[in-house]
């Protein structure tokens, strides 16, 4: 029977997770069982208090705000869903919704989310998402779990690394038929530059020719150039699925003695061929494999060669984000092939300078490159520490030196001199431990602005090159003045408060807390930031060093407050989905991926960011109870 | 007429009859259905109903669930209105007798209130159709759409506002349009629109506020 009205409302639902997902005939069902409500501005669809519905809502036109007292805590539009998490607590409404303006909404009842919705696994991950962005106490057992898919389930497999990457394989193979001449399709082979060719029938492979079976059966005078390509390929080929992963690729090589595979759209014999993966294919993706850059790197003799491997990385980066790579992961590769470049600049400028260092110094990189959380290109932040000597000026003036050159060849390897000149070379930062401890010691003692921010840059430094012993001594100095001047840490944690969490999304905007619309999110000043300022702020005041990366930092936390161990991982979980996500953006639009495009973030990736909101928001709290903030603020 | 005769009626009309026993009394449990007729004509003595569209209204939440669509087998067919409905006499859709047709509306509006734009014309038509066999008028209480925008601006014109209208001007986007269906949804989004506004006019509004007079 038609149902013109259902259809229309599938037509709508289909657009939005977690409907999209569902089967026509599921949505159908939905579809022809919603309610369709109106409500004028201002007024409720339920209120604080109130005993639970028997359904939850989809906004259709308009815009729904949901309030905690009177706070705005979510705006919701077109195919946004709320009033899910009371039916899923199975409790009283703690919140408020309100029509924010003139609003028509879909009501679909309990007994249809239960019956389809959550029998869908993909459905229902969407709804423990969207769930969770909202829970008063995210952090139960219950509420966690699905929404940080794709950064939990997928566990390193760190010793086979580049063998469970799916092996790249040649799209367009050349192919000829069995009645063509040897000499044809070796015509065809020469003209098209490759070392194979696909007999194929009905666009199904059947046989193969290589460089090798021209030189074994027809340059040895065994077959004639003029006899059909039949009588020489070898029959039948082997095929594979375009999921085959170099693992895989390699294993059926070596057992069958061949050095081609055909891929094949079901990956058997009798479907279309889609593309061929030679041996040489193999080849070239080891060569993009992080060990071989390493050594590459090590052998590198000029900052050029240095720059071209770290392009490869590069290469490697946007491949490991592609195939949904564990971030920690990729951050430790990408910052070990970082650092193996520094040092090899380190040893080349030494080289080129033609005089050993007066005395033994280290190397550090600071800021993300500290924390190595680095992933794309973008500025350099370092400096240097040296041993104190009599002779300060000589020695300084020799590894001012050093660092120019190590700051330029950085450049010529792609990362930007720093635009605020926080490098090595700018005699400021190229001190030694004396010198660096007076410093700390002053920015501690006498905070300003200016001067948390040093400490927030400069407190992550990770040693690069040269003896530990001087950054140890650092590290100390800097323990130590904060020990003796505590307040310091609550100038940090004013700080660290700085940026809070936008609200959530609305239309094209980013909705704040002071209800402001944004076009633009600054990903890194509003989300990121804040859980890096949170967890240093948090390891200090615990005495903790050589703790440099957030995730590190957060883990340890988890340790030493077992109470506020969901918080913690909930902050890990944030700060994974949204490093991933700006490199994401990086690599696609070739920049910081700093500043986000609200217009074109999906409801999904909205969703996703929304999420990682929630604990920064969190975290920002738990730092103004600790270190009593509220009345600083 | 004969006021003598027992009429025997058929039993979808006797339970047809029965269900006006019961009563609702607020707003809030009144079952309104918003209906529309696809008609060939504008003329409810010679032309026919092509299709029925309805949606009911409770407790002011439109129950897509509780709807019905039907499309009614034609005898009689003319050919200008098609291009406005876009029935043809032998379509792909499922079509039903018209007595069939009349028998499961009956069965779906009950004794709710109907609603409908300009409802004088669909009662009629419906009613023709009873008459066609043998049975007496409609006996459902009814609300026009058109005469409920007039109450909100306290107009007594004769001014017919038309469905296109009404919608431009109270933001409804329309979709099916010219569909028995899809302006049953509209007139019933309509009508949701209308109440709001008559409620914020008037604290304990009655069924008598929908359907009565100045």
């Amino acid at each position: 029977m038609k149902n013109t009205i259902a259809e229309r409302v599938l037509d709508f639902l289909k657009g939005f997770p977690p409907f999209d997902v569902l089967s026509y005939e599921q949505l159908f069902k939905i579809s022809s069982q919603v309610k369709v409500i109106y409500l004028e501005k201002d007024h409720f669809i339920f209120k604080q208090g109130d005993a639970l519905h028997d359904s939850f809502y989809i906004v259709k036109d308009g815009a729904i705000g949901i309030y905690r007292d009177i706070a705005l805590v979510d705006e919701c539009d077109e195919g946004d869903i709320f009033g899910l998490r009371a039916l899923i607590r199975n409790d009283n409404y703690l919140l408020d919704a309100k029509a924010i303006e003139e609003s028509i909404v879909y009501s679909i009842s309990s007994k249809l989310l239960e019956e389809i919705i959550i029998n869908n696994t993909e459905a229902n991950q969407f709804l423990i998402a969207s769930f969770a962005t909202n829970t008063r106490n995210p952090y139960s057992d219950e509420d966690k779990g699905t929404l940080f898919a794709n950064e939990t389930i997928l566990k390193p497999n760190a010793s086979s690394f580049t063998e469970v990457q799916s092996a790249s394989f040649s799209k367009n193979p050349i192919t000829c038929d069995t009645h063509t001449s040897i000499k044809d399709a070796s015509l065809i082979m020469s003209r098209n530059k490759v070392g194979s060719i696909v007999i194929t029938e009905s666009k199904q492979p059947i046989g193969i020719i290589t460089d090798k079976d021209l030189r074994n059966k027809i340059a040895t005078g065994h077959h004639d150039i003029s006899e059909d390509v039949e009588a020489i390929m070898s029959t039948p080929v082997i095929t594979f699925p375009p999921s085959i992963t170099v693992a895989e690729a390699q294993i059926a090589m070596l057992r069958h003695s061949i050095s081609h595979l055909c891929i094949t759209k079901d990956g058997t014999v009798n479907s279309e061929l889609i593309g061929i993966l030679s041996e040489h294919d193999i080849i070239v993706i080891h060569g993009n494999n992080p060990s071989v850059l390493i050594k590459e790197i090590k052998r590198a003799s000029s900052a050029e060669q240095l720059q071209h491997i770290r392009e490869k990385a590069q290469v490697l980066l946007k491949n490991y984000i592609e195939q949904h790579i564990p971030i920690s992961f990729i951050s430790n590769i990408i910052s070990a092939i970082n650092e193996t470049i520094t040092k090899r600049i380190i040893n080349l400028s030494i080289s080129e300078i033609g005089a050993e260092p007066p005395t033994t110094f280290a190397w550090l990189a600071i800021g993300s490159q500290g924390r190595k959380e680095q992933l794309l290109f973008t500025d350099q932040d370092n400096a240097l520490v040296y041993e104190d000597v009599s002779n300060d000026e000589e020695v300084k003036s020799y590894f001012l030196e050093l660092a120019k050159a190590i700051n330029n060849k950085l450049h010529i390897v792609g990362f930007e001199l720093c635009p605020a000149n926080m490098m090595a070379s700018n005699p400021k930062w190229c001190l030694s431990v004396s010198q660096w401890k007076i410093q700390f010691e002053n920015w501690i003692t006498k905070p300003d602005e200016d001067k948390i921010m040093l400490c927030n840059i400069f407190f992550d430094y990770d040693m690069v090159y040269g003896n530990q012993e001087l950054v140890n001594n650092m590290s100390d100095s800097i323990f130590k003045a904060i020990d003796s001047y505590e307040i310091f840490l609550n100038f940090m944690g004013r700080n660290a408060l700085k940026n809070p969490p936008p609200l959530s999304f609305f239309r094209n905007f980013l909705v704040e807390d002071s209800g402001e619309h944004k076009d633009q999110f600054d990903i890194k000043a509003r989300a990121i930031m804040p859980l890096v300022d949170a967890a240093r702020l948090l390891i200090l005041s615990e005495n903790i060093k050589d703790v440099n990366s957030t995730i590190a930092r957060y883990q340890r936390l988890a340790e030493l407050e077992p109470q506020n161990k969901d918080l913690y991982d909930s902050c890990i979980n944030a700060f994974r989905i949204l490093l991933r996500f700006r490199t994401q953006q990086g690599l696609k639009h070739h920049d910081s991926g700093r500043f986000v495009d609200v217009d074109s973030l999906s409801k999904a990736n909205r969703l996703k960011l929304k999420g990682c909101f929630k604990p920064v928001k969190d975290i920002q709290e738990l730092i103004k109870v600790r270190f009593k903030l509220s009345q600083m603020l | 007429m004969s006021w003598f005769k027992r009429q025997t009626y058929p039993e979808f009309y006797t339970n047809y009859l029965e269900s006006f026993k019961g009563k609702s009394n607020t707003l809030e449990t009144i079952r309104f259905v918003v209906f529309d007729t696809e008609t060939t004509g504008l003329n409810p003595k010679s032309d026919r109903i092509l299709s029925i569209g309805t949606v009911a209204v409770t407790n002011f939440q439109i129950d897509v669930a509780d709807s019905l669509e039907l499309y009614v087998k034609q005898e009689q067919f003319n050919a200008k209105t098609v291009e406005i409905h876009g029935l043809l006499k032998e379509g792909l859709i499922t079509k039903t007798e018209e007595t069939q047709a009349i028998q499961q509306f009956l069965a779906h509006i009950e004794n709710a209130v109907l609603v409908a734009h300009h409802i004088a014309f669909d009662v009629a038509m419906i009613n023709e159709a009873l008459k066609r066999m043998n049975l007496p008028k409609l006996k459902n209480k009814v609300v026009d759409t058109g005469t409920l925008y007039k109450k909100t601006k306290y107009l007594k014109d004769e001014t017919h506002y038309s469905l296109d209208e009404l919608c431009a001007t109270f933001n409804i986007t329309m979709h099916d349009r010219h569909t028995a269906s899809g302006d049953a949804y509209l007139t019933a989004v309509l009508f949701l629109k209308l109440t709001a506004l008559l409620r914020q006019k008037k604290s304990r509004l009655s069924l008598r506020d929908l359907t009565g007079w100045f």
